[in-house]
């Protein structure tokens, strides 16, 4: 099932609460080593037919003005997968 | 004075806002997320609640809506938009105010009444207060911090754009304890706290006087009346 | 069992099969039927049932759907009743939720339900399933949802595993609760070792509505159409009915169909909103919500409840996983889903109303006259039943009851050997490390996770005694709801333990103004299978329609949770008792504090040296054995009756009800409450009720109430009760500039040091 990737992650330099409160998870797990923890979403966009340049283009517009806010995300990739 | 409140699959405060804005004096006119059609109202709120579930982010697909895009249009020729919780959530995702609003610093959802100082009396919803006015209103939310590049914060601060600030402890980890904001002419103004909820004596958050009797938050619907009246 | 029985690899089992191939084995078994239920159900039908018929009677039969070993004892709620206790019941036991007449052409439907083993097994989705649950059910009624309670009772506070338990089910309510916009105004939490493998949620749901907007769950016109909509359906709960599936023999690694059902607030919402419009725009003629057993019981239980038949062509449904079986389909427990029946005309307007709402839906059949449930997977008949076999006439157990074997040495061992306080700084600081246990300690961490004001009509909810929404903003007509349990006094006496556990709800609505109107309950209890726990069962039933008769009040509804128990421990019986009441107008309620300044504190009733299982022995000395206090009924109706009419002719500033911790707890929880203190003296107690001073404190007498007055209404209040015959003593005084709750030759309290204590305890053991 041919589909467009589209990875978000939040900006470098805005807080990530739900990262830090799972790194300190890990900590208490014992995992001391792991500096930091940082979460993202991936977006799998499903297509019944193949991707097309054109396809990637549009997906790459969705990705930037909706499915990321790029106050506090940044869109890390935007990539075709089989 | 009419006045819109926006109802999203998910919202859950829009008949306390239709409430809040009859006890004020006006009268609240209920509007459909699918429809771009305002009615003429001379305002509008988005309320609060978990529109589409908070899917994706909170406020993200109500931004969308037909009737969020009419807002946006008319807010730019100065149509009075109060956002309120979710409702700020999605005039930040419209990008009619700036920032963004995160997670909860302790990851939990916090109810609790929570003191205020109104910075900014010079916007269509606080013109009532006094400058610096401290006010009791009630919080509820899980996603409610307050979060901006240095860059919009001391743009912010020197515009005073900065409408409400929390005191007596900050709730939500919200930078610089905003609470809410203003855009710069003044008409859109958005809060993480609920007025709606502080509105109706008895109903409202416990003062000094007596059980439940805060009605600090009548005040915002005032204002709006007020201006609309002398405008 | 896995493996040992197999179903044919290919195509489904249908009833003709079940003719042509009578020997085939079934696992009737693994399914949890008995050797002779399975006898009786070929019995019903003639031959052996196909596998889809086999997991429809398998989980309707079961202990949760059926009652089967509680029906018996249930009955006396509808027996043991008077038409006057009666008449303002529009709806009672046995359906959804039961209905109460408000007044004003208003009504009011309210239930309360478990949601246990799933809490324990994933305290999250188990908690905020729980909630959606009872939620549909309140909407199935016709009314809008209005309010949620919460009823917890967890394991040790510092067992580690406790803290898992806690976080999970506190945030999956919060979550719930919060994203439907339900005000949560009250409940209770209790921490006892008891319930450590057997934690309790158990969660309430009210909702209001005019009388004419009542709807029922019955299919009674043949042609009607049966619509199932909302949520798609998945393999959510249906972990024990995958013995049918034939993927789980092959496998040898855990089952991937998952025994937990996960919720979506969203989902339901938006349901709450488009089934409103539904019903108020007439076009729905039945409406079930989907529940346990989920398909199988809303289309068995609308056709039976109708006294007509159904036929349903199950691949219709609109499935999440394509890959599910019919028998799967059939035991879904998938949230979020309802079942109208639409009669043909209707059905255009009721499409443009879920298209609206943007809510899914698929017509799964039609109502047909005739006693006889058909369904069908494409062309094959899976299902041909009676319906009233499947939803009502299930089996009836009279388990064996026995008196446990601990009771009498248990009844003996009374609190009275226990050394008492021999001076007053012993006794304050037996009060200050009471008031600092988790079971008395602030609940805020909890509390404040929940929305108590969405909706703008929460006139009380917690700290105060009982909940109280506005029902109508016109008038402020509202009601009032407490709920309250006791599994020590159950304990150590089912049938007192249930009375006591209504009186004390009882009491709890009439100190807010309120006057009680009607009950739900929630039985917690052991496994029926244990004829000790039956004996509790058969007393506290008893107990408790006793009571209900006595004070005049009727049970609408309620539920019953067996098998809390791991291994050989059960919990204490824990029935959970919620009462209703009415209040004219909102606005006159009482909070359970005292805010006024130099008021006079009165205690109505009479304390006795009664420390049987109480918080006092338990917490402090970790002593359970006895008898629990005495209850007399009349005296709670005298009581209830003074506090409504004092209430009415505006005499009540603040009043609290005294229950678990007795005087001393009541009297500082009143202070914390507005942070106002008070001057207190016990001396006339000991006088004239001829007690001690710990008795005093800590005694857990029953119809005791602390009141405070204004000064000007001092002597109408004084008599007053004179004139009811309601003992009343002038305890204290109210003092707003001390800072301090003073008991006289016992202690001096800052009232800093008590909130210091008390609120501190949840985010010490929880974060």
């Amino acid at each position: 099932m041919p589909k467009i990737i589209v990875e978000i992650m939040p900006k470098q330099d805005l807080l990530d609460p739900q990262g830090k409160a799972v790194a300190n998870s890990l900590h208490r797990s014992g995992q001391k080593e792991i500096s930091a923890v940082r979460i993202g979403k991936r977006i799998e966009l499903h297509f019944e037919r193949e991707i097309t340049d054109k396809d990637l283009e549009e997906a790459k517009t969705q990705a930037a003005n909706f499915l990321s806010n790029d106050v506090i995300e940044d869109v890390v990739a935007v990539t075709k997968e089989d | 004075m009419k006045i819109g409140v926006i109802t999203y699959p998910g919202t859950l405060d829009d008949r306390d806002a239709q409430r809040a804005i009859r006890l004020a004096g006006g009268t609240p006119v209920p509007l459909w997320h699918a429809d771009d059609d305002l009615k003429k109202v001379d305002a509008v709120v988005l309320p609060g609640g978990f529109s589409y579930g908070d899917y994706l982010r909170c406020g993200a697909i109500a931004a969308q809506a037909p009737a969020t895009k009419e807002v946006i249009r008319l807010a730019g020729q100065g149509l009075p938009v109060l956002g309120i919780c979710n409702g700020f959530q999605i005039l930040v995702e419209s990008h009619l105010l700036p920032g963004g609003l995160i997670r909860n610093e302790k990851q939990h959802f916090v109810c609790k009444d929570q003191k205020l100082r109104v910075e900014n009396n010079q916007t269509s919803w606080t013109n009532m207060f006094e400058k610096d006015e401290e006010i009791l209103i009630p919080l509820k939310n899980g996603e409610g911090g307050y979060i901006a590049s240095d860059e919009t914060l001391k743009m912010l601060e020197a515009e005073n754009l900065i409408t409400f600030r929390y005191l007596d402890g900050n709730p939500n980890g919200s930078l610089n304890d905003i609470a809410g904001l203003t855009n710069k002419r003044g008409n859109v103004v958005g809060l993480m706290p609920h007025p709606e909820h502080a509105v109706e004596p008895g109903f409202g958050p416990d003062t000094k006087t007596a059980m439940r009797s805060g009605i600090d938050g009548l005040k915002f619907f005032q204002s709006v009346l007020q201006q609309v009246v002398n405008a | 069992m896995l493996g040992k029985k197999k179903l044919e690899p290919s195509g489904v089992d249908t009833t003709a099969m079940a003719t042509t191939e009578p020997e085939r084995e079934q696992p009737w078994q693994e399914l949890g039927l008995k050797q002779d239920e399975y006898e009786e159900i070929k019995n019903i039908l003639g031959r052996r049932p196909t596998s889809s018929e086999l997991a429809m009677y398998s989980v309707m039969w079961s202990e949760h759907c059926s009652y089967k070993s509680s029906k018996i004892y249930l009955r006396q709620f509808g027996e043991k009743v008077t038409p006057e206790m009666n008449k303002y019941l529009m709806v009672g036991m046995g359906e959804n939720a039961g209905v109460v007449d408000i007044g004003e052409g208003l009504a009011v439907t309210f239930k309360v339900e478990s949601h246990n083993h799933p809490s324990y097994i994933e305290p999250f989705q188990g908690a905020a399933t729980g909630v959606g649950g009872i939620v549909r059910d309140i909407l199935s009624m016709g009314a809008r949802p209005i309010a949620v309670m919460d009823q917890l009772r967890f394991g040790a506070p510092t067992n580690p595993d406790t803290a898992r338990v806690v976080h999970g089910v506190v945030d999956g309510i919060s979550f719930y609760g919060n994203c439907l916009g339900l005000p949560n105004i009250g409940g209770e939490t209790v921490f006892d070792s008891v319930y450590q493998g057997n934690p309790l949620v158990n969660a309430l749901s009210i909702g209001s509505m005019k009388h004419e907007d009542l709807q029922l769950a019955k299919a009674s016109n043949p042609g009607d159409l049966v619509i199932l909509f909302g949520a798609r359906t998945g393999a959510d709960g249906i972990g024990g009915v995958s013995v049918l599936a034939s993927e789980t023999f092959e496998s040898t690694g855990p089952t991937k169909r998952p025994a937990v059902q996960v919720g979506d607030p969203f989902a339901e919402k938006v349901l709450i909103e488009c089934c409103l419009e539904l019903f108020h725009s007439g076009v729905v003629a039945g409406i079930q919500d989907l529940g346990g057993a989920g398909i199988s019981c809303a289309t068995s239980e609308l056709a039976s409840n109708g006294g007509k038949g159904m036929r349903v062509q199950l691949k219709n449904v609109l499935l999440r996983d394509e890959s599910l079986t019919p028998e799967e389909i059939l035991m879904s427990e998938s949230q979020e889903r309802m079942c109208a029946v639409v009669p043909k005309k209707k059905l255009k307007e009721f499409e443009k109303i879920v298209q609206k709402w943007e809510v899914e839906y698929s017509v799964l059949g039609d109502v047909i006259d005739e006693d006889r449930l058909y369904i069908n997977w494409g062309h094959e008949e899976i299902v041909n039943v009676p319906p009233r076999t499947v939803a009502h006439d299930g089996p009836i157990y009279e388990r064996p009851v026995k008196l446990p074997k601990y009771q009498k040495a248990l009844n003996k061992d009374s609190s009275s050997g226990l050394a008492r306080a021999k001076n007053a700084s012993e006794l304050a600081s037996q009060l200050m490390e009471l008031i600092a246990t988790p079971n008395q300690a602030d609940k805020s961490w909890i509390t404040a996770q929940y929305d108590k004001y969405v909706g703008g009509n929460t006139a009380l909810s917690m700290p105060d005694d009982s909940g109280m929404i506005r029902v109508s903003e016109e008038s402020g007509l509202g009601v009032a709801l407490a709920t309250d349990a006791n599994g020590k006094y159950a304990y150590l006496n089912p049938y007192e333990g249930a009375r006591l556990a209504l009186a004390e709800a009882y009491r709890n609505v009439a100190v807010t103004g309120a006057l009680p109107r009607a009950v739900t309950n929630c039985l917690n209890f052991g496994s029926p299978e244990n004829p000790e726990v039956m004996w509790q069962f058969k007393e506290a039933t008893a107990g408790l329609a006793d009571a209900c008769l006595e004070l005049g009040i009727p049970v609408t509804g309620g539920n019953v949770s067996f098998y809390n128990q791991s291994g050989d421990i059960a919990i204490y019986p824990t029935p959970v008792v919620g009462v209703l009441g009415v209040i004219d107008d909102v606005a006159r309620r009482i909070p359970s504090g005292w805010q006024d300044d130099g008021n006079n504190i009165y205690l109505l009733g009479e304390t006795f040296d009664e420390l049987d299982g109480s918080a006092w022995a338990k917490d402090l000395h970790d002593h359970l054995g006895g008898q629990p206090p005495k209850l007399d009924l009349a005296k709670e109706k005298l009581l209830a009756e003074l506090l409504h009419g004092a209430s009415i002719q505006g005499l009540i500033e603040s009043a609290h009800d005294l229950s678990e911790g007795g005087l001393g707890i009541a009297v500082l929880e009143a202070s914390l409450r507005f942070n106002v203190g008070a001057r207190i003296w016990l001396g006339d107690i000991l006088d004239r009720d001829q007690i001690d001073q710990t008795a005093a404190l800590f005694s857990e007498s029953q119809s005791r109430v602390l009141v405070t007055v204004g000064r000007e209404d001092d002597v109408k209040f004084q008599a007053l009760c004179e004139a009811r015959g309601v003992p009343c003593l002038r305890i204290g005084v109210t003092d707003s500039t001390s800072g301090l709750v003073e008991i006289k030759d016992v202690a001096d309290l800052k009232l800093e040091d008590i909130r210091t204590s008390w609120s501190g305890v949840m985010s010490e053991l929880f974060g």
